[in-house]
Protein backbone atom coordinates (compact mmCIF):
# COMPACT_ATOMS: atom_id res chain seq x y z
CA UNK A 1 0.00 0.00 0.00
CA UNK A 2 2.88 2.08 0.55
CA UNK A 3 4.47 1.71 -2.70
CA UNK A 4 1.04 2.71 -4.57
CA UNK A 5 1.18 5.87 -1.72
CA UNK A 6 4.40 7.06 -2.34
CA UNK A 7 3.93 5.85 -6.59
CA UNK A 8 1.22 8.75 -6.34
CA UNK A 9 3.05 11.47 -4.17
CA UNK A 10 5.80 10.83 -6.44
CA UNK A 11 3.50 12.25 -9.64
CA UNK A 12 2.04 15.22 -7.23
CA UNK A 13 6.27 16.17 -6.40
CA UNK A 14 6.62 16.33 -10.14
CA UNK A 15 3.41 18.45 -10.70
CA UNK A 16 4.32 20.76 -8.11
CA UNK A 17 7.79 21.44 -9.27
CA UNK A 18 6.47 23.14 -12.20
CA UNK A 19 4.11 25.06 -10.46
CA UNK A 20 5.07 28.88 -8.77
CA UNK A 21 8.43 29.09 -10.91
CA UNK A 22 10.96 30.72 -9.09
CA UNK A 23 12.95 33.82 -10.17
CA UNK A 24 14.54 33.25 -13.12
CA UNK A 25 17.50 35.54 -12.14
CA UNK A 26 17.63 33.55 -9.34
CA UNK A 27 16.68 30.19 -10.83
CA UNK A 28 19.62 30.59 -13.44
CA UNK A 29 22.25 31.23 -10.79
CA UNK A 30 20.57 27.51 -9.25
CA UNK A 31 20.96 25.46 -13.19
CA UNK A 32 24.73 26.74 -13.70
CA UNK A 33 25.84 25.71 -9.66
CA UNK A 34 23.78 22.31 -10.28
CA UNK A 35 25.40 21.76 -14.00
CA UNK A 36 28.46 21.84 -12.49
CA UNK A 37 27.95 19.48 -9.61
CA UNK A 38 26.31 17.06 -11.50
CA UNK A 39 27.28 17.34 -15.12
CA UNK A 40 30.73 18.77 -14.36
CA UNK A 41 31.54 17.24 -11.09
CA UNK A 42 30.96 13.66 -12.68
CA UNK A 43 32.65 14.27 -15.82
CA UNK A 44 36.18 12.16 -14.45
CA UNK A 45 34.84 9.41 -12.63
CA UNK A 46 32.40 8.38 -16.37
CA UNK A 47 35.41 8.95 -18.56
CA UNK A 48 37.49 6.97 -16.05
CA UNK A 49 34.83 3.94 -15.87
CA UNK A 50 33.93 4.39 -19.88
CA UNK A 51 37.73 4.33 -20.86
CA UNK A 52 38.47 1.28 -19.24
CA UNK A 53 35.16 -0.51 -19.39
CA UNK A 54 35.66 -0.35 -23.31
CA UNK A 55 38.87 -1.90 -22.69
CA UNK A 56 37.77 -4.68 -20.58
CA UNK A 57 34.78 -5.01 -23.32
CA UNK A 58 37.19 -5.01 -26.24
CA UNK A 59 39.73 -7.85 -24.36
CA UNK A 60 36.68 -10.46 -23.42
CA UNK A 61 35.27 -10.07 -26.96
CA UNK A 62 38.72 -10.90 -28.73
CA UNK A 63 39.70 -13.63 -25.90
CA UNK A 64 36.53 -15.69 -26.77
CA UNK A 65 36.47 -15.10 -30.31
CA UNK A 66 38.86 -17.93 -30.94
CA UNK A 67 37.09 -19.49 -34.05
CA UNK A 68 40.06 -17.98 -37.27
CA UNK A 69 36.36 -18.15 -39.56
CA UNK A 70 35.05 -15.17 -37.82
CA UNK A 71 36.83 -11.69 -38.83
CA UNK A 72 38.80 -9.63 -36.67
CA UNK A 73 37.37 -6.74 -36.87
CA UNK A 74 34.10 -8.14 -34.87
CA UNK A 75 36.23 -6.78 -32.24
CA UNK A 76 35.54 -3.53 -32.67
CA UNK A 77 31.94 -3.91 -34.05
CA UNK A 78 31.02 -6.09 -30.80
CA UNK A 79 32.76 -3.13 -28.47
CA UNK A 80 30.98 0.03 -30.28
CA UNK A 81 27.45 -1.92 -29.95
CA UNK A 82 28.13 -2.74 -25.89
CA UNK A 83 29.05 0.76 -25.17
CA UNK A 84 26.26 2.86 -27.51
CA UNK A 85 23.34 0.44 -27.10
CA UNK A 86 23.54 -0.63 -23.36
CA UNK A 87 27.09 1.09 -21.36
CA UNK A 88 27.36 4.05 -21.82
CA UNK A 89 23.51 5.14 -21.25
CA UNK A 90 22.44 2.30 -18.61
CA UNK A 91 25.81 0.86 -16.89
CA UNK A 92 26.39 5.39 -16.22
CA UNK A 93 23.21 5.75 -15.28
CA UNK A 94 23.64 2.81 -13.00
CA UNK A 95 26.92 4.54 -11.20
CA UNK A 96 25.46 7.79 -11.38
CA UNK A 97 22.39 7.09 -9.05
CA UNK A 98 24.95 6.37 -6.42
CA UNK A 99 27.27 9.05 -7.21
CA UNK A 100 24.59 11.97 -8.35
CA UNK A 101 21.69 10.25 -6.71
CA UNK A 102 23.40 9.90 -3.19
CA UNK A 103 24.36 13.51 -3.49
CA UNK A 104 21.01 14.98 -4.77
CA UNK A 105 19.19 12.99 -1.30
CA UNK A 106 21.91 13.89 1.04
CA UNK A 107 21.73 17.20 0.33
CA UNK A 108 18.00 17.78 -0.21
CA UNK A 109 17.37 15.82 3.26
CA UNK A 110 19.72 17.37 5.12
CA UNK A 111 18.21 20.58 4.57
CA UNK A 112 14.79 19.01 5.49
CA UNK A 113 16.36 18.02 8.84
CA UNK A 114 18.08 21.52 9.34
CA UNK A 115 14.43 22.78 8.53
CA UNK A 116 15.95 24.70 5.20
CA UNK A 117 13.28 23.75 3.28
CA UNK A 118 10.23 24.82 5.92
CA UNK A 119 12.20 28.18 5.50
CA UNK A 120 11.86 28.30 1.90
CA UNK A 121 7.83 27.51 2.28
CA UNK A 122 7.51 30.11 5.52
CA UNK A 123 9.28 32.82 2.77
CA UNK A 124 6.34 31.84 0.33
CA UNK A 125 8.97 30.04 -1.94
CA UNK A 126 7.80 27.15 -3.76
CA UNK A 127 10.83 25.27 -2.25
CA UNK A 128 10.03 21.92 -5.04
CA UNK A 129 10.46 24.57 -7.69
CA UNK A 130 13.47 25.67 -6.28
CA UNK A 131 15.18 22.59 -5.38
CA UNK A 132 14.15 20.08 -7.62
CA UNK A 133 13.37 22.08 -11.09
CA UNK A 134 16.88 23.33 -11.38
CA UNK A 135 19.01 19.57 -10.69
CA UNK A 136 16.45 18.12 -13.49
CA UNK A 137 17.15 20.84 -15.85
CA UNK A 138 20.78 20.39 -15.26
CA UNK A 139 20.96 16.79 -16.01
CA UNK A 140 19.29 17.78 -19.40
CA UNK A 141 23.05 17.78 -20.01
CA UNK A 142 23.63 13.97 -19.18
CA UNK A 143 22.88 12.82 -22.76
CA UNK A 144 26.36 15.57 -22.98
CA UNK A 145 28.33 13.06 -20.51
CA UNK A 146 27.03 9.61 -21.84
CA UNK A 147 28.16 11.15 -25.21
CA UNK A 148 31.53 11.26 -23.76
CA UNK A 149 31.29 8.16 -22.75
CA UNK A 150 30.42 6.44 -25.41
CA UNK A 151 33.90 8.06 -27.09
CA UNK A 152 36.22 7.32 -24.66
CA UNK A 153 34.49 3.97 -24.04
CA UNK A 154 35.32 3.42 -27.97
CA UNK A 155 38.93 5.10 -27.68
CA UNK A 156 39.83 2.62 -23.95
CA UNK A 157 38.50 -0.69 -26.58
CA UNK A 158 40.69 0.21 -29.51
CA UNK A 159 43.52 1.34 -26.75
CA UNK A 160 43.48 -2.24 -25.24
CA UNK A 161 43.32 -4.01 -28.69
CA UNK A 162 46.37 -2.12 -30.50
CA UNK A 163 48.37 -2.23 -27.08
CA UNK A 164 47.26 -5.62 -26.06
CA UNK A 165 47.70 -7.08 -29.69
CA UNK A 166 44.48 -8.20 -30.08
CA UNK A 167 44.20 -6.80 -33.13
CA UNK A 168 45.06 -4.09 -35.37
CA UNK A 169 43.89 -0.44 -35.70
CA UNK A 170 42.99 -0.94 -39.01
CA UNK A 171 40.60 -3.66 -37.96
CA UNK A 172 39.25 -2.02 -34.95
CA UNK A 173 37.97 1.11 -37.05
CA UNK A 174 36.77 -1.38 -40.24
CA UNK A 175 34.60 -2.57 -37.18
CA UNK A 176 33.17 0.17 -35.32
CA UNK A 177 32.06 1.47 -38.97
CA UNK A 178 30.70 -2.02 -39.98
CA UNK A 179 26.85 -1.41 -40.18
CA UNK A 180 26.50 1.47 -38.35
CA UNK A 181 22.71 2.36 -37.88
CA UNK A 182 22.36 6.11 -36.65
CA UNK A 183 18.84 4.90 -34.84
CA UNK A 184 21.17 3.17 -32.42
CA UNK A 185 22.53 7.10 -31.26
CA UNK A 186 19.43 8.06 -30.88
CA UNK A 187 17.62 4.93 -28.79
CA UNK A 188 20.83 5.38 -26.98
CA UNK A 189 20.25 9.71 -26.51
CA UNK A 190 16.07 8.50 -25.50
CA UNK A 191 17.25 6.25 -22.98
CA UNK A 192 19.65 8.64 -21.74
CA UNK A 193 17.02 11.47 -21.46
CA UNK A 194 14.64 8.94 -19.26
CA UNK A 195 17.14 8.35 -17.13
CA UNK A 196 18.38 12.01 -16.48
CA UNK A 197 15.08 12.22 -15.19
CA UNK A 198 14.94 9.48 -13.11
CA UNK A 199 18.67 10.68 -12.04
CA UNK A 200 16.93 14.38 -11.10
CA UNK A 201 13.19 13.25 -9.53
CA UNK A 202 13.92 9.69 -7.66
CA UNK A 203 16.71 10.54 -5.26
CA UNK A 204 15.26 14.52 -4.62
CA UNK A 205 11.60 12.67 -3.86
CA UNK A 206 13.47 10.69 -0.89
CA UNK A 207 15.25 13.06 0.39
CA UNK A 208 12.38 16.15 0.09
CA UNK A 209 9.83 13.78 1.91
CA UNK A 210 12.12 12.69 4.58
CA UNK A 211 12.07 12.10 8.22
CA UNK A 212 14.03 11.90 11.15
CA UNK A 213 17.20 13.21 11.71
CA UNK A 214 21.25 12.46 10.11
CA UNK A 215 20.97 8.50 10.14
CA UNK A 216 17.72 8.99 8.68
CA UNK A 217 19.11 10.82 5.92
CA UNK A 218 22.26 8.18 4.69
CA UNK A 219 18.86 5.45 4.65
CA UNK A 220 17.26 7.92 2.76
CA UNK A 221 20.52 7.58 0.16
CA UNK A 222 20.65 3.99 0.26
CA UNK A 223 16.67 3.80 -0.44
CA UNK A 224 17.02 6.27 -3.52
CA UNK A 225 19.99 4.63 -4.70
CA UNK A 226 17.72 1.02 -4.66
CA UNK A 227 14.78 2.99 -6.38
CA UNK A 228 16.76 4.47 -9.34
CA UNK A 229 18.52 1.64 -10.00
CA UNK A 230 15.52 -0.66 -10.01
CA UNK A 231 13.34 2.27 -12.23
CA UNK A 232 16.40 2.46 -14.68
CA UNK A 233 16.51 -1.11 -15.14
CA UNK A 234 12.81 -1.66 -15.70
CA UNK A 235 12.76 1.54 -17.90
CA UNK A 236 15.45 0.34 -20.06
CA UNK A 237 13.17 -3.16 -20.68
CA UNK A 238 10.93 -1.51 -21.53
CA UNK A 239 12.12 1.58 -23.75
CA UNK A 240 14.34 -1.58 -25.82
CA UNK A 241 11.20 -3.38 -25.89
CA UNK A 242 9.66 -0.40 -27.77
CA UNK A 243 12.31 1.23 -29.90
CA UNK A 244 13.98 -2.14 -30.89
CA UNK A 245 11.60 -4.50 -30.21
CA UNK B 1 -2.58 41.81 14.70
CA UNK B 2 -2.75 38.14 14.17
CA UNK B 3 -6.46 36.31 15.64
CA UNK B 4 -6.71 32.80 16.18
CA UNK B 5 -10.12 31.25 17.03
CA UNK B 6 -10.15 27.36 18.03
CA UNK B 7 -7.97 25.66 16.40
CA UNK B 8 -7.92 21.94 16.17
CA UNK B 9 -5.15 20.09 14.96
CA UNK B 10 -4.04 16.17 14.88
CA UNK B 11 -1.69 13.69 13.99
CA UNK B 12 -3.59 10.61 13.23
CA UNK B 13 -5.31 9.85 17.24
CA UNK B 14 -2.81 12.37 19.18
CA UNK B 15 -5.40 15.37 19.06
CA UNK B 16 -1.84 18.12 19.40
CA UNK B 17 -4.56 21.51 19.48
CA UNK B 18 -7.46 21.05 21.42
CA UNK B 19 -9.30 24.31 20.56
CA UNK B 20 -6.93 27.31 20.96
CA UNK B 21 -7.94 30.53 20.63
CA UNK B 22 -5.80 33.85 21.12
CA UNK B 23 -4.35 36.85 19.45
CA UNK B 24 -1.15 38.39 19.05
CA UNK B 25 -1.24 42.29 19.10
CA UNK B 26 1.51 44.78 16.47
CA UNK B 27 4.42 46.11 18.24
CA UNK B 28 4.61 43.57 20.86
CA UNK B 29 6.35 40.52 21.64
CA UNK B 30 3.94 37.64 22.29
CA UNK B 31 5.26 34.67 24.00
CA UNK B 32 3.90 30.95 23.86
CA UNK B 33 5.36 28.92 26.69
CA UNK B 34 4.66 25.54 27.74
CA UNK B 35 6.63 22.22 28.74
CA UNK B 36 8.08 20.22 25.52
CA UNK B 37 5.20 18.42 24.27
CA UNK B 38 2.13 20.98 24.98
CA UNK B 39 2.07 21.69 21.20
CA UNK B 40 4.03 25.08 21.21
CA UNK B 41 5.53 23.66 17.66
CA UNK B 42 2.59 22.76 16.25
CA UNK B 43 0.86 25.65 16.64
CA UNK B 44 3.49 28.13 15.73
CA UNK B 45 3.48 25.62 12.42
CA UNK B 46 -0.10 26.17 11.88
CA UNK B 47 0.18 29.75 12.49
CA UNK B 48 2.71 29.84 9.69
CA UNK B 49 0.80 27.69 7.43
CA UNK B 50 3.03 25.03 6.94
CA UNK B 51 0.96 22.80 8.93
CA UNK B 52 -2.86 22.02 7.63
CA UNK B 53 -5.67 22.40 10.81
CA UNK B 54 -8.83 20.17 11.13
CA UNK B 55 -10.83 23.35 12.65
CA UNK B 56 -10.49 26.61 13.38
CA UNK B 57 -9.41 30.08 11.69
CA UNK B 58 -6.53 31.86 11.58
CA UNK B 59 -6.54 35.79 10.83
CA UNK B 60 -3.69 37.79 9.62
CA UNK B 61 -4.85 41.55 10.21
CA UNK B 62 -8.46 40.07 9.10
CA UNK B 63 -7.28 38.23 6.48
CA UNK B 64 -8.15 34.77 7.36
CA UNK B 65 -5.33 32.74 5.84
CA UNK B 66 -7.73 29.68 5.20
CA UNK B 67 -9.71 31.24 3.03
CA UNK B 68 -6.68 33.21 1.14
CA UNK B 69 -5.69 32.32 -2.95
CA UNK B 70 -2.04 30.92 -3.37
CA UNK B 71 -1.08 34.18 -4.75
CA UNK B 72 -2.40 35.74 -1.54
CA UNK B 73 -0.77 33.26 0.84
CA UNK B 74 2.94 33.84 -1.14
CA UNK B 75 2.34 37.67 -0.61
CA UNK B 76 1.19 37.43 2.52
CA UNK B 77 4.24 35.08 3.40
CA UNK B 78 6.65 37.75 2.24
CA UNK B 79 5.37 39.87 5.06
CA UNK B 80 6.42 37.05 7.51
CA UNK B 81 10.03 36.40 8.74
CA UNK B 82 10.84 33.45 10.66
CA UNK B 83 14.00 32.33 13.38
CA UNK B 84 14.08 29.10 13.42
CA UNK B 85 15.02 26.95 16.35
CA UNK B 86 18.51 25.79 14.71
CA UNK B 87 18.57 29.32 12.45
CA UNK B 88 18.06 27.11 9.29
CA UNK B 89 20.40 29.02 7.40
CA UNK B 90 21.45 28.23 3.43
CA UNK B 91 24.71 26.32 4.27
CA UNK B 92 25.21 26.55 0.63
CA UNK B 93 25.65 30.48 1.41
CA UNK B 94 27.42 32.98 2.68
CA UNK B 95 26.29 34.72 5.46
CA UNK B 96 25.38 38.03 3.05
CA UNK B 97 24.15 35.48 1.07
CA UNK B 98 21.52 34.56 3.25
CA UNK B 99 20.66 37.83 4.56
CA UNK B 100 20.27 38.89 0.88
CA UNK B 101 18.23 35.74 -0.56
CA UNK B 102 14.55 37.64 0.84
CA UNK B 103 15.61 40.34 -1.37
CA UNK B 104 16.42 38.64 -4.22
CA UNK B 105 13.53 36.27 -4.19
CA UNK B 106 10.65 39.39 -3.58
CA UNK B 107 11.99 42.55 -4.79
CA UNK B 108 13.49 43.82 -7.59
CA UNK B 109 16.49 45.83 -5.87
CA UNK B 110 19.83 46.20 -7.53
CA UNK B 111 22.83 44.33 -6.63
CA UNK B 112 24.25 47.14 -4.70
CA UNK B 113 20.85 48.14 -3.37
CA UNK B 114 20.75 44.55 -1.55
CA UNK B 115 24.61 44.33 -0.44
CA UNK B 116 23.36 48.06 0.90
CA UNK B 117 20.21 47.00 3.01
CA UNK B 118 21.76 43.47 3.91
CA UNK B 119 25.00 45.47 5.80
CA UNK B 120 22.49 47.80 7.49
CA UNK B 121 20.78 44.86 8.94
CA UNK B 122 23.84 42.60 9.76
CA UNK B 123 25.32 45.78 11.57
CA UNK B 124 21.41 46.15 13.56
CA UNK B 125 22.13 42.75 14.82
CA UNK B 126 25.63 43.54 16.07
CA UNK B 127 28.00 41.29 13.35
CA UNK B 128 29.09 44.48 11.32
CA UNK B 129 32.23 42.03 9.47
CA UNK B 130 30.38 38.68 9.05
CA UNK B 131 29.53 38.93 5.48
CA UNK B 132 31.79 36.63 3.83
CA UNK B 133 31.43 33.88 6.40
CA UNK B 134 30.04 30.71 5.89
CA UNK B 135 27.30 29.67 8.58
CA UNK B 136 29.28 27.09 9.47
CA UNK B 137 32.15 29.09 10.80
CA UNK B 138 29.67 31.14 12.69
CA UNK B 139 28.93 30.39 16.40
CA UNK B 140 25.28 29.53 17.47
CA UNK B 141 24.71 32.90 18.89
CA UNK B 142 26.40 34.73 15.80
CA UNK B 143 24.09 32.33 13.40
CA UNK B 144 20.79 33.15 15.80
CA UNK B 145 21.39 37.06 15.28
CA UNK B 146 21.64 35.98 11.58
CA UNK B 147 18.90 34.19 10.94
CA UNK B 148 17.14 37.60 12.63
CA UNK B 149 18.67 39.69 10.50
CA UNK B 150 17.61 37.25 7.36
CA UNK B 151 14.15 37.61 8.99
CA UNK B 152 13.86 41.24 8.93
CA UNK B 153 15.86 42.61 6.06
CA UNK B 154 12.56 42.81 4.20
CA UNK B 155 10.50 44.59 6.17
CA UNK B 156 8.10 42.04 7.41
CA UNK B 157 4.83 42.62 9.16
CA UNK B 158 5.07 39.83 11.28
CA UNK B 159 7.84 37.72 13.29
CA UNK B 160 8.18 34.56 14.43
CA UNK B 161 10.84 33.13 16.41
CA UNK B 162 11.55 29.59 17.25
CA UNK B 163 13.14 28.19 20.49
CA UNK B 164 15.09 31.65 19.59
CA UNK B 165 17.62 31.07 22.46
CA UNK B 166 17.88 27.36 22.73
CA UNK B 167 21.53 26.01 22.63
CA UNK B 168 22.82 30.19 23.67
CA UNK B 169 24.61 30.78 26.84
CA UNK B 170 22.44 33.21 29.32
CA UNK B 171 24.29 36.20 27.85
CA UNK B 172 23.65 35.84 24.39
CA UNK B 173 20.23 34.76 25.21
CA UNK B 174 19.62 37.72 27.33
CA UNK B 175 21.30 39.51 23.75
CA UNK B 176 19.06 37.76 21.22
CA UNK B 177 16.01 38.35 23.76
CA UNK B 178 17.06 42.31 23.85
CA UNK B 179 17.36 42.59 20.22
CA UNK B 180 14.45 40.80 19.42
CA UNK B 181 12.78 43.37 21.84
CA UNK B 182 14.02 46.26 20.11
CA UNK B 183 13.17 45.10 16.76
CA UNK B 184 9.88 44.59 17.45
CA UNK B 185 9.84 48.15 19.10
CA UNK B 186 11.45 49.86 16.39
CA UNK B 187 9.76 48.61 13.39
CA UNK B 188 5.96 47.72 14.88
CA UNK B 189 5.84 44.03 14.10
CA UNK B 190 3.86 41.67 15.54
CA UNK B 191 6.32 39.17 17.22
CA UNK B 192 5.18 35.90 17.99
CA UNK B 193 8.38 33.76 19.97
CA UNK B 194 7.49 29.66 21.15
CA UNK B 195 9.81 29.52 24.47
CA UNK B 196 10.65 28.08 27.15
CA UNK B 197 13.13 29.97 28.91
CA UNK B 198 11.71 31.46 31.61
CA UNK B 199 14.46 34.39 31.38
CA UNK B 200 12.81 35.45 28.13
CA UNK B 201 9.26 35.14 29.77
CA UNK B 202 10.64 37.96 32.60
CA UNK B 203 12.03 40.07 30.55
CA UNK B 204 10.20 40.65 26.95
CA UNK B 205 6.91 38.64 27.66
CA UNK B 206 4.43 41.51 26.94
CA UNK B 207 1.92 38.98 26.73
CA UNK B 208 2.37 35.33 27.39
CA UNK B 209 0.13 32.26 26.25
CA UNK B 210 0.55 29.38 28.08
CA UNK B 211 0.00 25.99 26.65
CA UNK B 212 -1.09 22.42 28.67
CA UNK B 213 -1.55 19.15 26.98
CA UNK B 214 -2.75 21.32 23.68
CA UNK B 215 -5.28 23.25 25.41
CA UNK B 216 -4.77 27.70 26.03
CA UNK B 217 -4.42 27.21 30.29
CA UNK B 218 -3.73 30.72 30.63
CA UNK B 219 -2.70 34.55 28.85
CA UNK B 220 -1.38 37.49 30.74
CA UNK B 221 1.76 39.38 30.87
CA UNK B 222 5.27 39.25 32.64
CA UNK B 223 3.05 41.76 35.22
CA UNK B 224 0.43 39.46 35.85
CA UNK B 225 2.13 36.19 35.31
CA UNK B 226 3.55 36.97 39.15
CA UNK B 227 0.54 37.90 40.60
CA UNK B 228 -1.60 34.31 39.08
CA UNK B 229 -2.64 31.71 41.69
CA UNK B 230 -3.44 29.85 38.44
CA UNK B 231 -1.71 26.11 39.60
CA UNK B 232 -0.50 25.31 36.18
CA UNK B 233 1.43 27.78 35.64
CA UNK B 234 2.99 28.45 38.61
CA UNK B 235 4.23 24.73 39.01
CA UNK B 236 5.80 25.36 35.39
CA UNK B 237 6.80 28.70 35.75
CA UNK B 238 8.26 28.87 38.88
CA UNK B 239 9.32 25.35 39.40
CA UNK B 240 13.51 26.55 39.93
CA UNK B 241 13.68 27.78 44.01
CA UNK B 242 15.85 30.77 42.06
CA UNK B 243 12.40 31.94 40.61
CA UNK B 244 10.29 31.08 43.47
CA UNK B 245 12.45 33.99 44.51
CA UNK B 246 12.04 36.06 42.45
CA UNK B 247 8.29 35.48 42.60
CA UNK B 248 8.20 36.47 46.45
CA UNK B 249 10.62 39.51 46.41
CA UNK B 250 8.30 40.57 43.46
CA UNK B 251 5.03 40.40 45.51
CA UNK B 252 7.01 42.07 48.50
CA UNK B 253 7.95 44.73 46.70
CA UNK B 254 4.69 45.75 44.97
CA UNK B 255 2.17 44.56 47.97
Amino acid sequence: MSYIHNIGAYFLMIAEMFRKPTKWSVMKTLILKDIDDLIIGSLGIIAFISFFVGGVITIQTALNIDNPLIPKYLVGFATRQSVILEFAPTFTSIIMAGKVGSFITSSIGTMRVTEQIDALEVMGINSLNYLVFPKTIALLLYPFAIAIGMFLGILGGMAACVFGGYSTLADYIIGIQTDFDTFHIFYAFIKTFVFAFILATIPSFHGYYMKGGALEVGKASTTAFVWTSVAIILLNYILTDMMLG
Amino acid sequence: MIEVKGLHKSFGDAHILKGISTSFSKGKTNLIIGQSGSGKTVFIKCLLGLFDYEEGSISYDGKIFSQLTEDEKRNLRAEIGMVFQGSALFDSMTIAENVMFPLQMFTKMSKVEMEERADFVLKRVNLPDAHKKMPSEASGGMQKRVAIARAIVNNPKYLFCDEPNSGLDPNTAIVIDNLIQEITDEYQITTVINSHDMNSVMEIGEKIVFLKDGLKAWEGSKETIFKTDNKIVTDFVYSSNLFKKVRRMYIEENS
